[in-house]
């Protein structure tokens, strides 16, 4: 396992993917039906988008992140015409990162039909750029920035579910890799043992820092992280799930805070504070789905994300292919084609936790080097993005040079 | 009770005062912990469903519930052992919604509950 290699993709700032997709980037709900027509039927095209038509700095930041993304090769910018967000700019900044990009405004070319006709036509152009530029090169875990989520928690999924991602975490950092954990909100009740794992003073501060916002976030708007479903799948607390879903951080020191769309600066364990920071409109919400936890994931430069599910859970992922832990052997058997691997099997005795990570290892290289997950072979490419204030990194961070 | 465990609960840290069931106990039936302890089995009080938590030991009013070696949250009453711990018996220290929730399905009741 360690010394497994495969074949990615070199971008001009020196990352490597291990996908070569295309995207179509929508710059206001108004234009998304023409983007969603554009992208049909290519199977190496994803969608995503902004559906407000007033502007956001984290969603732009997100969406350039996700555009210059190394799983990315070139982009198609569609838009209304009337909205804040401008196409232009995003097409600008994926040309400066080396990609082909182009990008249209719907209402300088006629209605819906010529827009996607020209759509369709300049996503032939990018993609022939696209396979001109593209550069393999030999790709090991060294190269691998891996996040990992968790939804549709149950009582299996701090037993096995996410301690086997966890353990699996703790070989990747060992092998020069970038780990990074999220869902801060999943964390209350836990800022010793959160603040414990820092490795330095400083990481100390920002961790005892995001914990602290997290906890007035919940306070602040009365929401905390647990749904009808864990509930009834027997998790009681949020500190009770805030504990089984910590165990998928493993145990390795954490090297700090990381803020969306901000890349990690070194290699390593990292914390993203995915939660809005307290502005003139309030907090926001945070969490509003899965979906939006694995987009701030994938806007760090994650190439792939490990979801645990214990329920059950039928999403996939734009950009970054998603790899489906269960801990709960019924849900692998209800849902085999969705499901990729069983850490049930931990449960039941039929392997070690540490049997399964090698395991769960040798999936993310099988994966890396090209195999589909579940959710990839059944089409899924789901995108979320909604108004979020963070007040940092700055602008300019998000366009990755 | 029956002496012959059908079912295994697992308890994560040896200060744990429950344990997570691996399959669905009925009441009566005995329960195998594993994991940290050193108790061998216990009966089960009530039906406890698989990935729900069994008392270990009695737990008065107001005491912490331990798992992960962490409190998860406090009885708000007696708690004895075998007993099925959830959110009728065991409040959480900072979500106040935690007691006003349907104890099978986790759904909120009354319009109240926003």
């Amino acid at each position: 396992m360690n010394d497994r290699s495969w074949s990615g993709y070199l971008r001009k700032d020196g990352r490597k993917g291990i996908r070569n997709h295309l995207l179509v980037v929508y710059t206001v709900e108004c234009a998304s039906f023409v983007a969603q027509e554009i992208a049909k039927d290519e199977p190496d095209v994803h969608v995503i988008g902004f559906p407000g038509c007033y502007d956001n700095d984290y969603a732009f930041r997100l969406m350039l992140a996700l555009s210059t993304h190394p799983n990315i090769g070139g982009v198609l910018c569609v838009g209304l015409g009337c909205e804040y967000t401008q196409p232009s700019r995003i097409a600008e900044v994926v040309l400066q990162s080396g990609r082909p990009a182009e990008s249209f405004f719907i209402q300088e070319h006629g209605g819906t039909r010529s827009s996607i006709q020209l759509g369709k036509e300049l996503l032939q152009s990018i993609r022939m750029k696209a396979k001109d530029r593209s550069v393999r090169v030999p790709m090991t875990w060294a190269d691998l920035i891996i996040g990992s989520e968790c939804g549709g928690s149950d009582g299996t999924s701090g037993l096995a579910g996410n301690p086997v991602v966890g353990r699996a975490f703790d070989r990747l950092v060992d092998l020069g890799g970038s780990a990074i954990f999220e869902e801060v909100v999943e964390m209350i009740g836990l800022r010793d043992v959160l603040v414990s794992r820092a490795a330095s003073p400083s990481a100390a501060q920002q961790l005892a820092a995001t914990y602290d916002k997290a906890a007035s976030y919940c306070k602040a708007v009365r929401q905390y992280s647990v749904a009808p479903g864990n509930f009834a799948g027997g998790l009681t607390t949020i500190e009770e799930k805030s504990m089984g879903a910590f165990a998928k951080s493993g145990r390795k020191p954490i090297e700090g805070v990381l803020r969306v769309s901000e890349m990690p600066p070194h290699p390593g364990l990292w914390l993203l504070d995915s939660v809005p920071d307290s502005h003139f409109m309030q907090f926001g919400y945070t969490n509003p789905n899965d979906t939006e936890g694995i987009m701030d994931l994938i806007s760090t430069g994650a190439q792939m994300v490990l979801f645990v599910t214990g329920r059950g859970s039928v999403i996939g992922s734009a950009v970054a292919p998603l790899i489906k832990v269960t801990g709960n052997e019924r849900t692998y058997r209800n849902m085999t084609d969705d499901m990729d691997f069983n850490a049930g099997r931990i449960l039941s005795g039929q392997l070690s936790l540490d049997q399964a990570s090698v395991e769960l290892m040798d999936l993310i290289a099988d994966v890396a080097s090209g195999q589909s997950s579940k959710p990839e072979k059944l089409g899924h490419r789901e995108f979320f993005l909604m108004y979020k204030h963070q007040d940092s990194p700055s602008l300019e961070a998000g366009c990755r040079q | 009770m029956n002496t012959n465990p059908a079912c295994t609960a697992f308890q994560i840290h040896a200060s744990d005062n429950v344990a997570t069931l691996l399959c669905e106990a009925s009441e009566g039936s005995a329960v195998a912990i594993a994991g940290s302890s050193n108790e061998i089995a216990l009966a089960a009080r009530e039906k406890v469903g698989m990935g729900h938590k069994i008392a270990l030991n009695r737990i008065d009013e107001g005491k912490p519930i331990y798992k992960y070696g962490v409190a998860i949250g406090m009885a708000i009453r007696q708690i004895e052992p075998g007993d099925w711990v959830h959110l009728h018996n065991c409040r959480s220290n900072f979500d106040e919604r935690s007691g006003s929730l349907d104890l099978y399905t986790g759904v909120p009741k009354g319009a109240e509950n926003e």
